[in-house]
């Protein structure tokens, strides 16, 4: 109950950042705009080069969007918001009243949640608006996936923003990674046109397993090893964040 | 008597620099207990030590009967504070912070009631970066009061604002002590010590100075008032034998009596029956400025 009220405070926070919130919302749509308009939906003809996994490519890429706004959500803005708090002693002012750092956390994770759902539906939407592409096979099964993703992406954020001293230090690290991932990491470029040191950089990066376990449960491709690489980043992330968690 | 905060040579460092060498000192149930010392003089690690917020290196604490280094959160939980550097979220409504603050102990009372107590209301959907200095201040008193502690630490609470606004909050902290509840008040302006404490730690060089009342203090550490007056009379050597006096000082027409005692009743009268009656007689007792003065030989900032 007292977890949920800051949580519910933090929620409402975030929604009085107009910045944030059009910023969060929009850059998939960007992104899915602008990408759907150079690729169209064909798939690679036999005889072709093996290209987006062998479907059409908004098929490819609308599953892909999915992770990437659950990354770009907990990536970008929560780092530079929990920083941003640290830096202002707003952090040790909740310190003194005893809110523990679960609750922080577990405020960012619903804000996380909360935002990444909106951002997903709108991007769908407006997916199936304008483009054709291959349907889910259970759209139950893809929001399971979505959960999954917003717990790791959360802890991963919530990482940064524990060890990055700054509003700035976060938001410029926050950016960096994300535009790292959005390149490398299956939601850009079509993974078969990168180099193989690119490629061995993406299996590093969060998004890379995001986007192979969302296809999995979208389009029913195999993900291989990625679960796991997911669930041991989203562990890793986790016990780093509650340990190197500075109130000020 | 209960006492409510016990520390013995309480020390602290931050790497290998000591911020707090060596303090004592105890606060009983009910009293504002002042922390009064220049800027860098260890009073903000003192109290972040005592309130669990750091741990301390060396000493032993005991803050409502709790051990500050290992019952933090509990006894965060039972204090009220307002920290030196510290804000909420500007966007932040005044009620929503009350409503947050006030849910950590289920004892408090209701957060309306605060928002009342506190004068608050008018303001209760205003957001925190929209209010004044003094406003703010108001908020953080009552934020610090909303979870209804026995005692309250309270640092620097009217640096930066106007003088108009100090003497409202000092009205507020008077307020906290009305309702029963203990305070340690953290301040570098002697006129806020001396007006609201009633005893006070001097810190200077992370160390304690010196701890009274305001009156000991000044008894102890600065007895001397200053009475000064002018005059045409050309020689004063009746003033000097006074018993009071300690020494005189002239300058043309004016002249400085220093002294202890009734020196101005002394001085007044022996002018008096000297046919001296200057109109323009002052008499300035010595402060806890002068106590400071004297006890840390300068550098008030
Ligand atoms: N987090 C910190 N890390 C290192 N040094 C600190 C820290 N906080 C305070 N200090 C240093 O410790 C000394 C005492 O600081 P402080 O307790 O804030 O003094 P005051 O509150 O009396 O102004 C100062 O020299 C200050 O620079
Ligand atoms: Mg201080």
């Amino acid at each position: 109950m007292k977890t949920l009220q800051l949580a519910w405070v933090e929620l409402k926070l975030f929604l009085r950042e107009p910045l944030t919130v059009v910023f969060s919302l929009a850059l998939p749509l960007i992104i899915l705009f602008v990408l759907g308009g150079v690729f169209g939906n064909e798939p690679s003809g036999p005889g072709e080069e093996l290209i987006y996994r062998g479907v059409g490519p908004m098929s490819y890429y609308v599953p892909a969007y999915l992770a990437l706004v659950v990354a770009s959500v907990s990536v970008i803005s929560i780092p530079t918001h929990l920083a941003g708090n640290r830096e202002r002693g707003v952090l040790k002012r909740f310190h003194a009243s005893s809110i523990g750092a679960w609750e922080v956390a577990a405020a960012e994770l619903a804000v996380a949640f909360v935002l990444s759902l909106a951002s997903g539906i709108l991007l769908l939407i407006a997916a199936n608006l304008v483009y054709d592409f291959q349907p889910a096979d259970s759209m139950l099964a893809v929001f399971g996936v979505f959960a999954v993703l917003v717990v790791g992406f959360a802890s991963f954020g919530i990482f940064l923003g524990a060890v990055l001293p700054t509003a700035r230090a976060a938001q410029a690290v926050g950016m960096l990674v994300w535009f790292v991932m959005l390149f490398l990491g299956g939601a850009g470029p079509p993974p078969e046109v990168l180099t193989d040191v690119m490629r061995q950089v993406a299996d590093f990066t969060p998004l890379w397993h995001a986007v192979l376990i969302t296809q999995e449960a979208w389009l029913g491709l195999d993900a291989g090893l990625s679960w796991l690489v997911f669930g041991a980043i989203t562990i890793v992330s986790a016990v780093l964040a509650l340990r190197f968690f500075r109130w000020e | 008597m209960t006492l409510v905060v016990e520390a013995q040579h309480l020390q602290k460092r931050y790497g290998d620099f000591v911020a707090v060498e060596d303090v004592s000192f105890s606060v009983a149930e009910g009293e504002i207990f002042g922390i009064l010392g220049p800027n860098g003089a260890g009073k903000t690690t003192t109290v972040e030590c005592l309130q669990g917020l750091r741990k301390s290196d060396g000493g032993e604490l005991a803050v409502l009967g709790l051990d500050p280094r290992s019952e933090s959160e509990e006894l965060r939980r039972q204090i009220g504070s307002q920290l030196q550097e510290s804000a909420l979220p500007d966007r932040l409504k005044v009620w929503e912070a009350i409503k947050l603050f006030s849910s950590r102990n289920p004892g408090g009372p209701p957060w309306e009631h605060v928002l009342e107590q506190w004068n608050l209301a008018e303001k209760r959907d205003a957001s925190f970066g929209s209010l004044s200095g003094g406003q703010q201040q108001r908020l953080f008193v009552a934020l610090a009061v909303a979870n209804a502690p026995k005692l309250v630490f309270l640092d620097e609470m009217t640096t930066g604002l106007d003088p108009m606004s100090r003497r409202v909050t000092w009205d507020l902290i008077r307020q906290i002590r009305e309702m029963g509840t203990t305070v340690v008040l953290v301040t570098h302006f002697m006129d806020e010590a001396e007006n609201l404490c009633d005893r006070i730690a001097v810190i200077d060089h992370k160390r304690v100075v010196a701890i009274d009342t305001v009156d000991g203090l000044i008894e102890a550490h600065a007895g001397d008032a200053r009475v000064t007056f002018s005059t045409d009379l050309p020689d004063l050597s009746f003033l000097e034998a006074l018993e009071e006096v300690a020494g005189l000082d002239r300058n043309g027409r004016r002249v400085t009596v220093t002294g202890h005692g009734a020196l101005l009743a002394r001085v007044a009268v022996a002018l008096d029956s000297h046919g001296e009656t200057p109109v323009d007689m002052d008499v300035k007792r010595a402060s806890l400025e002068d106590v400071f003065l004297n006890i840390t030989g300068g550098n008030v900032t």
